[in-house]
């Protein structure tokens, strides 16, 4: 009974988490929602234990916690992988910002025009 | 304006020795128009080349050689500059040898100016010469130009180059310059070598030492591999 109740709490603290990032604006939108998700559904099976045993055996999975363990893992590779496309793009993007300071910069300190004659 | 020429050096912790190649090209190409870039040093390299009379983009932070360049690229679209070149900071470029890259831009987009193609005794060994030799195959083999040294980073464009570079040039380490070949061969820019010498550095730390050899080794495989899956 206590694990299920330390479930509960952990799962409302996630999604509570979540909500509050997202009520500050802390957080987009659109990774805000993932997280939101998987808090629920944290909350959903920690609320009904026996869900995450009936979905395993609809699956064709021999025991809830593989189910689990799988999904998990899943859900965070491909979230990883997305952050790094992220991080990719933001890198593209301040490279392009670095350089048109740059450019910018040289134009300001020599009034307008460089030398170009 | 017409036909100057731009000439773009970058640079990142170079203060020892851009001073001289700012003066070197100078003399080399009186008229020409010199930019470094350089690239967030730590030393007072951007102040050095200014006083040496160049004009200076400073970038705010470094992005690497493709970074710079392609910040020179835009400056020379953004201005007008039909022929841009581009030489080293650490003068392992001798400025003199400009002239023979820019004759050669009578019939190419692009010239690399090249070492191991016979001229001046400059010379590498092991892991780096393999993977240079391996890079110079496949790259001639995809630009079908018999190219010896596809890393130089000696190398003229002409306002075609200019304008595909100025969009597109790759940030990787070691993308800047052998991807670039690439995207210059599909975007059906000429590419042509010059064999040139090379001087032993002026200044500064190099930017590989020997015993990263490996892993730029490993690194050249693994460009070679991606870049014709590139888009």
């Amino acid at each position: 009974m206590s694990a299920r109740v330390l479930e509960i709490a952990g799962a409302v603290i996630s999604v509570s988490i979540m909500f509050e990032l997202l009520r500050r604006r802390q957080l987009k939108e659109k990774y805000a929602v993932l997280w939101l998700f998987v808090g629920i559904a944290m909350l959903v099976f920690a609320a009904w234990p026996r869900l995450l045993d009936y979905s395993a055996d609809a699956l064709g999975i021999k025991s809830g916690p593989n189910l689990l363990l799988f999904v998990a893992s899943l859900v965070l590779v491909v979230v990883c992988v997305h952050l790094s496309w992220e991080v990719s793009r933001l890198e593209d993007k301040s490279r392009a910002l670095a350089e048109e300071v740059g450019l910018l910069r040289l134009e300001v300190e020599v009034g307008r025009t460089p030398k170009v004659d | 304006m017409a036909d100057r020429c731009l000439v773009v050096i970058p640079a990142l912790n170079e203060e020892a020795s851009v001073a001289q190649v700012v003066k070197e090209v100078r003399e080399a190409i009186t008229d020409a128009h010199i930019v470094v870039v350089d690239d967030g040093s730590d030393d007072r390299t951007g102040e050095v080349a200014r006083s040496a009379g160049a004009d200076v983009i400073s970038l705010p932070f470094n992005i690497g050689v493709g970074g710079a360049l392609r910040a020179g690229f835009r400056f020379a679209q953004r201005f007008g500059y039909p022929t841009v070149v581009q030489v080293d900071g650490d003068g392992q470029h001798d400025p003199s040898e400009v002239a023979r890259l820019l004759d050669a831009l009578e019939d190419a987009d692009i010239v690399i100016g090249a070492r191991f193609a016979g001229s001046g005794d400059y010379a590498v060994r092991g892991a780096r010469k393999l993977a240079i030799k391996l890079l110079a195959r496949s790259l001639s083999r995809r630009t079908g130009v018999q190219l010896t040294d596809t890393t130089s980073g000696f190398r003229a464009f002409n306002l075609h180059a200019v304008e595909v570079f100025a969009r597109d040039y790759p940030a990787e380490y070691l993308g800047d310059t052998v991807e670039a070949l690439l995207i210059a061969s599909k975007a059906q820019l000429r590419v042509t070598q010059v064999p040139v010498h090379m001087r032993p550095r002026s200044g500064g730390a190099p930017s590989h030492q020997r015993v990263k050899s490996a892993v730029y080794l490993g690194r050249v495989v693994l460009a070679l591999a991606l870049s014709p899956l590139r888009r």
